[in-house]
């Protein structure tokens, strides 16, 4: 009984979390689904969002404009991965290992060479925090991630139903037809690798509000993590959500689900340094239960 | 009008594993020609289609499809004046998405894709009736995803999307040699149908003696990355399988 009343008193911040990183489980998605590749940028690209944000904030700057320079950061750091891969012919996961692992000096530059930047809720008009979490007003942060991944969602169903957003979805489909098409598919590329790491240092930014702090180790695992979620989520609901937008709506689903089972154990006693590990797990069972199944042919 | 003048191409050059694809390969294609291509595995007939297309680029000579050079052009630029249809039915679709999103992106060849939705109205009425022009009964399935067609249904698709911006030259790579031979007859048919509505010029790889001389005004063999046999109009109809059959083995 005290289990269960331990695990329900903290679910409404696993369901903060779970939001929080569902945000950056959306950018994981446009590069492993809709690009058909693994971009390893978003562990340094979710951590610069975070510094960029907090390190701003703590200057004096807006929360809106501090987010919005976040994601720009992000932005960039998927530009660089992007053309690390089109441009000099790296393959995708190495360019994105390098630009990670530069990203971690960077990051740490961004901070003034500290590893934690910690921001007060008190001092701060934080646009999310930790504290509000059981708040049944307006400064809870859950309608927050809500109301934000709601128009993520929207715009990322809009776009990819536009002319340019449908050939990015070809490149990604089958990248000789979309040449064969005319479709730059080279450009395309670094634009989803953009946009996916401007989600993730999007969310880099909210969730470092969120915790109070930015962290320079904070985005290590973060592509396990948003794997995790698009693999929970496609094999929970890909037999009931077609449509683009449910299945969007799936992958945030699946963080919140990842972040719920994580309480869930940490609560029956598992040892938190023992999280990357329970992690990791999962994933790679997610991922090998289609392969056991007799297998999704890719094309 | 198609000129590949003095097309030269080796791959691995310089390695002991060098092999010449395409030797001073010159060939000139009038407007409205349909010439089948033929030859032996590795004589060049994929390779020279592959050097027009831009899947790689020539060391040497160049390629100008009515006066435009494509020598140096992308492979993805060069798409905007050219059709093409593969091999592999796998490779000339997009199998996740909807066949009208296939065609839609096909429509799209050479024009700037910007943020405007990728498909209209208007559009939707002309590919059901395109599509409905196959005799398929792919018309009632537009928003079916292409990975659930046949290999024929797919070829069929994409001769549709090679021809749907009238190219300036069409390019078949033995694009019914994996089908059963129906199903390679009717694309086939349907080949035909959409090179004459659309007055295409148009090269066709095929290792089927008795469909290079059934269908074209011009045939052409390769050996050894060069054209060592070019007939045309009247001297082709009289042409046998017999005959080449002479060529390739002297």
């Amino acid at each position: 009984m005290n289990y269960l009343s331990v695990f329900l008193s903290s679910l409404p911040g696993a369901c903060a979390q779970g939001l929080a990183w569902g945000i950056m489980a959306l950018g994981v998605y446009i590069t492993f689904r809709i690009l058909n590749t693994s971009d390893l940028t978003v562990d340094g690209s979710l951590a610069t969002g975070g510094a960029v944000c907090i390190a701003l904030m703590t200057s004096g700057v807006n929360v809106y404009v501090a987010i919005l320079a976040a994601m720009l950061s992000g932005i960039l750091a998927g530009l660089i991965t992007g053309l690390l891969h089109t441009k000099c012919g790296i393959p995708a996961i190495l360019a994105g290992i390098l630009t990670q692992l530069s990203l971690y000096s960077i990051n740490l530059r961004i901070m003034g060479n500290r590893a934690n930047l910690p921001i007060s809720v008190d001092k701060y008009k934080l646009l999310v925090s930790q504290r509000y979490v059981r708040a049944l007003n307006l400064t809870n942060p859950i309608p927050v991630f809500v109301v934000i991944i709601a128009v993520i969602i929207t715009v990322l169903y809009w776009f990819f139903g536009t002319e340019l957003g449908s050939g990015i979805r070809a490149t990604g489909n089958n990248v000789r037809m979309a040449k064969a098409q005319g479709i730059n598919t080279d450009r395309n590329k670094v634009l989803g690798f953009c946009m996916a790491n401007g989600l993730v240092a999007l969310a880099g930014a909210l969730i470092a509000q969120y915790q109070g702090a930015s962290d320079v180790n904070m985005g290590r695992g973060a592509i396990v993590i948003g794997l995790a979620a698009v693999i929970i989520g496609e094999v929970l609901f890909s037999k009931i959500f077609s449509n683009f937008s449910l299945k969007m709506l799936a992958v945030v689903i699946g963080a919140v689900i990842y972040y719920i089972v994580l309480q869930l154990v940490l609560t029956l006693g598992l040892n938190t340094n023992d999280l990357k590990l329970f992690s990791a797990l999962i994933v790679a069972i997610f991922l090998a239960i289609p392969y056991f199944k007799g297998g999704r042919k890719d094309a | 009008m198609l000129r590949l003048v003095d097309v030269c191409k080796t791959f691995n050059a310089g390695t002991v594993n060098a092999k010449v694809a395409l030797d001073h390969l010159n060939l000139t294609l009038e407007d409205g020609d349909f010439v089948t291509v033929i030859g032996s595995n590795g004589a060049g007939k994929s390779t020279a289609l592959n050097a027009i297309a831009g899947t790689f680029m020539v060391d040497k000579g160049q390629i100008l499809l009515n006066d435009k050079d494509l020598t140096k052009m992308p492979e993805f630029k060069r798409a905007t004046y050219l059709g093409r249809v593969f091999q592999d039915p796998m490779m000339g679709t997009a199998p996740d998405m909807q066949i009208e999103e296939n065609l839609a992106l096909a429509a799209r060849r050479g024009k700037r894709r910007g943020l405007r939705w990728y498909i209209s109205p208007e559009e939707r009425e002309k590919y059901h009736e395109l599509l409905k022009s196959l005799d398929l009964g792919l018309e009632d399935r537009m928003t079916t995803k292409v990975g659930l067609l046949s290999g024929g249904q797919r070829q069929a698709l994409t001769l549709l999307m090679a021809a749907i911006k009238k190219p300036d030259l069409l390019l078949l790579d033995e694009h019914t040699a994996a089908l059963d031979p129906k199903t390679a007859a009717k694309v086939l048919e349907i080949s035909d149908k959409i090179v004459a509505d659309n007055h295409l010029t148009t090269m066709m790889v095929t290792h089927n003696m008795k469909d290079a001389l059934a269908h074209g005004n011009r045939l052409i063999m390769f050996h050894e990355g060069k054209i060592v046999i070019d007939v045309r109009g009247e001297d082709k109809k009289k042409l046998s399988a017999a005959d080449l059959l002479e060529y390739f083995e002297g």
